[in-house]
C-alpha cells in the first residue's frame, strides 16, 4: 500500500517536530565549491564541527575551466573569482576533514556523475546537495534532492534534512523507442506534457517497461530532469540492472554487499499503493525532441513547426513572443531553418560514458560543419573521460574535428570560461535553457547526444543517420 | 521575536513582472554564484533584465549600462517590497544566492500563483514570504497596475492582503510564518532533537551497516 518513496521516507523519518516538520536523517551528502561556502562559514561560526564526517563527500565542478591538462592546481585558475570558490573548497575540506575529489585527482568530476560511478550511491540512501540535479541519483533507488545553502549548513551539522513530504505521482513509459530516441528524448516529451511546473509538490516514481529495459546512465538522464518537470525528486525502483551496476562500482565487502543486495531488490512501491497523479506514456510515437525556446517545457518533435502566438492559448502567447524574440528565431519555422554556432556534448544530464559512446557513433569519420565554429565533448568525470580514451573516443571526436576536454560542469553554466558569446546559437545536451544560462545572451538548444553530435556534423538539426 | 509590529506588516507599492516561469538563473544569473558571501547581492537582481550590459562579480550598479525600460530600475518600484508575477515563480536552480538578491534588494514578499519547490523553501530561511495566490486574483492584481500604481498591505501573522480594502486570504503553513516572524534558526532547533538522532543513527548502523562503510 506504500510507494517506493512513502518508503523511503518511512525509514529515514527520525521524528516529528512541534511545527508538523519531519526531520529526515541523511545518508549522503555531496558538496561543491559553489553553494558550500556560506554553510562552512555558518558552521564555523557555531562553533559545530560536521555531524557525521564520512558522509560528506565533495569535489569541485561548475568553476573549473575544462583546458588543465595534467598536474593542475586549484591556484592556476585563472578567473580571480572562480579560483576563491575553488580554494575555498580545497581550504574547507581540510579544516573540517571532509572527502574531496579535488581539481587534481584522477577522479573529480561533475558531483552527480562521481557519486554514482564511485560507489558513494547505493540504492535506498537519502541524498542531499546544494544543487538540484541531485534527483539524478534517484536512479538507483535513493531519496534524492536538492537544497540550499541554508539546508547545506544543516545537513553538515546534524545529519538530518528538516522537510514536509511531498505527493507521489508515477510516470509509466510503455513500449519501445523509435530509431535515434533515447532517454533525453523521452524525458524532454515529459517535460513538454506536464510543463515545467507539472511535477511542482510531488515526487515522481519513474516505472514501465521501457524504464525497466534501460541502462542507469539512461535512468540517470531521466531523473535527473525530473526537476525540469517541477519535480524536487525523482526515483525509479532499484532492479537487477541497479544491482549490477552498483557492484561493479561498490567498494563493499562481498558479505555485506550481499545483504544489501537482497535489500535492495525488494525496495519497490507495493502492487496496491496509491499515487495522486498516474500518467501513462506510450514511448512508441514519441521523435527527437528539441527545445526552441527558454524553458525546457518550450520543446518540439525535431522536425515540427516552431509554435508561433497565434497558435497556441491566449496566456501563453506572452512566453511564447518574448522566448522567440530572445532566441532569435526571426522568420524561421522550423528548427532546421536555424544555423547552429556552437555545440556541446556533455553536463550532468549526458555527459556518461554511454553518451559519448552514442555521440561518437554518429560523427565517427564525418567532419563538423563549417558553421561550427566550436563543438566540444567534456566527459563528466575522470573517470568517464579514461573509460573513453581506452575506448579510443577521444581520437574519434578529435579526428571529426571536436574538442576533447577535462572534466567539469563547463558550458552547461556561465560559471567557467566555456561559454557562449551573445546570440550564438547552441546544440546542447545538458538540462536547462534559461536565459543566459550559458553566457549573456546565448542562445540554448536542449536535445540528446545523439541529436547535438548529428547538429554539430550537419550544422544544423534533423534526422541523424 | 522582533517587537516592532512593522515586522508583521509588509506593504507599499507592488512591483511586477508579467511572465511564468521566472527562473532562478534570471533572478541571479550564474557569474554572481561566484561570490562566497551571504550577502550584498542588490546590484545582480534580476542582472540580464536589469542592465544592458554583461556583469561580473564586484561591478557596481553605477558603472553598468542601465536598461530604463526594466521595473526595478524606475521610481518607485525601485523600492518596492512587494514583487508581483505569475506561474512556476523561482523554478530551475537550487541557488539561494536567487533569495538572498531578493533580501538584499529589498523585497520582503514575492506573490504569484506558483513557485519552485527548492525556491519556496529558501525563501522562509531568509525572511522573503512567498505568497500563492489564485490565477484569477493574479490577473486582477495585474490588471490594477494598468492605470495606476498597485499598493498593498499584506497581514503576515493574518495571512491576508489588502488591496483598496478588499481582503485577500493566503494560505502558508503556520510553522513557515513563525519562521518569517521569528527567523529562528534552524540547526539549533534540530539540535535539541540530537538524543533523537543519535538514537536513529546507531539503529541504522547496526542494521544498514552498508550505509556506513568507508571506502
Ligand atoms: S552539469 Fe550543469 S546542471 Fe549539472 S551540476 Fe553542473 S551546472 Fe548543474
Amino acid at each position: 500500500m506504500k510507494t517506493l518513496y512513502d518508503k523511503l521516507w518511512e525509514e529515514h523519518h527520525v521524528t516529528q517536530l512541534d511545527s508538523g516538520e519531519s526531520l529526515l536523517y541523511i545518508d549522503r551528502h555531496y558538496l561543491h565549491e559553489v553553494t558550500s561556502p556560506q554553510a562552512f562559514e555558518g558552521l564555523s561560526k557555531k562553533n559545530l564541527k560536521p555531524w557525521r564526517l564520512e558522509a560528506n563527500i565533495a569535489t569541485p565542478d561548475h568553476n573549473v575551466p575544462t583546458t588543465r591538462g595534467n598536474n593542475f592546481n586549484s591556484d592556476q585558475i585563472k578567473d580571480e573569482i572562480s579560483k576563491i570558490q575553488v580554494v575555498e573548497l580545497d581550504k574547507n575540506c581540510n579544516i573540517f576533514g571532509i572527502k574531496q575529489f579535488d581539481i587534481k585527482s584522477t577522479k573529480q568530476g561533475i558531483v552527480h556523475v562521481i557519486g554514482p560511478e564511485l560507489g558513494y550511491t547505493l540504492p535506498g540512501m537519502t541524498i542531499v546537495c546544494g544543487d538540484s540535479h541531485t534527483s539524478t541519483h534517484g536512479a538507483l533507488g535513493c531519496l534524492a534532492m536538492g537544497i540550499g545553502t541554508s539546508e547545506v549548513e544543516h545537513v553538515l551539522a546534524t545529519q538530518c534534512l528538516k522537510v514536509s513530504k511531498l505527493k507521489n505521482m508515477i510516470v509509466k513509459f510503455e513500449g519501445t523507442p523509435a530509431d535515434n530516441v533515447t532517454s533525453k528524448d523521452i524525458v524532454l516529451y515529459l517535460i513538454g506534457l506536464i510543463g515545467t511546473a507539472g511535477g511542482t509538490g510531488y515526487a515522481i516514481e519513474f516505472a514501465g517497461s521501457y524504464i525497466e529495459g534501460i541502462s542507469i546512465e539512461s535512468r540517470m538522464t531521466i531523473c535527473n530532469m525530473a526537476i525540469e518537470a517541477g519535480a524536487k525528486v525523482g526515483l525509479i525502483a532499484p532492479d537487477k540492472t541497479t544491482v549490477d551496476y552498483v557492484r561493479e562500482k561498490s567498494f563493499l565487502d562481498s558479505e555485506t554487499l550481499k545483504k544489501a543486495e537482497e535489500y535492495w531488490l525488494n525496495l519497490k512501491t507495493d502492487d496496491d499503493a496509491n499515487f495522486e497523479k498516474e500518467i501513462v506514456i506510450d514511448i512508441a510515437k514519441i521523435k527527437p525532441q528539441v527545445t526552441w525556446g527558454t524553458s525546457p517545457e518550450m520543446v518540439v518533435n525535431f522536425d515540427d513547426k516552431i509554435p508561433t502566438p497565434s497558435d497556441s492559448a491566449e496566456d501563453d502567447n506572452k512566453n511564447i513572443e518574448l522566448a522567440r524574440e530572445y532566441m532569435g528565431i526571426d522568420t524561421a519555422s522550423k528548427l532546421s531553418d536555424l544555423v547552429f554556432d556552437k555545440v556541446f556534448i556533455g553536463s550532468c544530464t549526458n555527459s556518461r560514458i554511454e553518451d559519448l559512446r552514442q555521440a561518437a557513433e554518429i560523427v565517427k569519420g564525418k567532419f563538423v560543419a563549417d558553421n561550427i565554429s566550436e563543438a566540444i565533448v567534456v566527459p563528466g568525470s575522470g573517470l568517464v573521460k579514461e573509460q573513453a580514451e581506452n575506448e579510443g573516443l577521444d581520437k574519434v571526436f578529435e579526428e571529426a574535428g571536436f574538442i576533447w576536454r577535462d572534466p567539469g560542469c563547463s558550458m552547461c553554466l556561465g560559471m567557467n570560461p566555456d561559454q557562449l558569446k551573445p546570440y550564438e546559437r547552441c546544440a546542447s545536451t545538458s538540462n536547462r535553457n534559461f536565459e543566459g544560462r550559458q553566457g549573456y545572451l546565448g542562445r540554448t538548444h536542449l536535445m540528446s547526444p545523439l541529436m547535438a553530435a548529428y547538429t554539430a556534423i550537419n550544422g544544423t538539426v534533423g534526422e541523424p543517420s | 521575536m522582533k517587537s516592532n509590529s512593522e515586522g508583521l506588516i509588509i506593504d507599499g507599492i507592488v512591483a511586477y513582472i508579467d511572465r511564468d516561469n521566472i527562473d532562478t538563473d534570471q533572478i541571479i544569473p550564474t557569474e554572481y554564484l561566484k561570490s562566497i558571501k551571504k550577502f550584498g547581492f542588490e546590484d545582480y537582481l534580476f542582472d540580464g533584465w536589469r542592465y544592458e550590459d554583461d556583469g561580473k562579480l564586484g561591478v557596481k550598479k553605477e558603472e553598468r549600462i542601465i536598461n530604463k525600460e526594466f521595473i526595478l530600475n524606475n521610481e518607485p518600484f525601485n523600492k518596492s517590497k512587494i514583487l508581483l508575477s505569475r506561474d512556476n515563480f523561482g523554478c530551475g536552480s537550487s541557488r539561494e544566492h536567487a533569495v538572498w538578491a531578493l533580501r538584499d534588494f529589498g523585497i520582503k514578499a514575492v506573490i504569484a500563483s506558483s513557485f519552485g519547490d527548492i525556491f519556496y523553501n529558501n525563501c522562509f530561511k531568509n525572511s522573503v514570504l512567498p505568497i500563492k495566490l489564485e490565477k484569477n486574483y493574479i490577473e486582477m492584481m495585474f490588471n490594477e497596475t494598468k492605470d495606476d500604481l498597485l499598493e498593498i498591505s499584506i497581514d503576515i501573522q493574518k495571512k491576508e492582503i489588502n488591496l483598496k480594502q478588499k481582503i485577500i486570504k493566503f494560505e502558508v503553513d503556520d510553522f513557515l510564518i513563525d519562521r518569517i516572524i521569528y527567523g529562528l534558526d534552524d540547526v539549533d532547533v534540530t539540535l535539541k532533537e540530537k538524543n533523537k538522532i543519535m538514537n536513529f543513527e546507531k539503529e541504522r548502523i547496526k542494521n544498514k551497516p552498508w550505509i556506513f562503510a568507508n571506502d
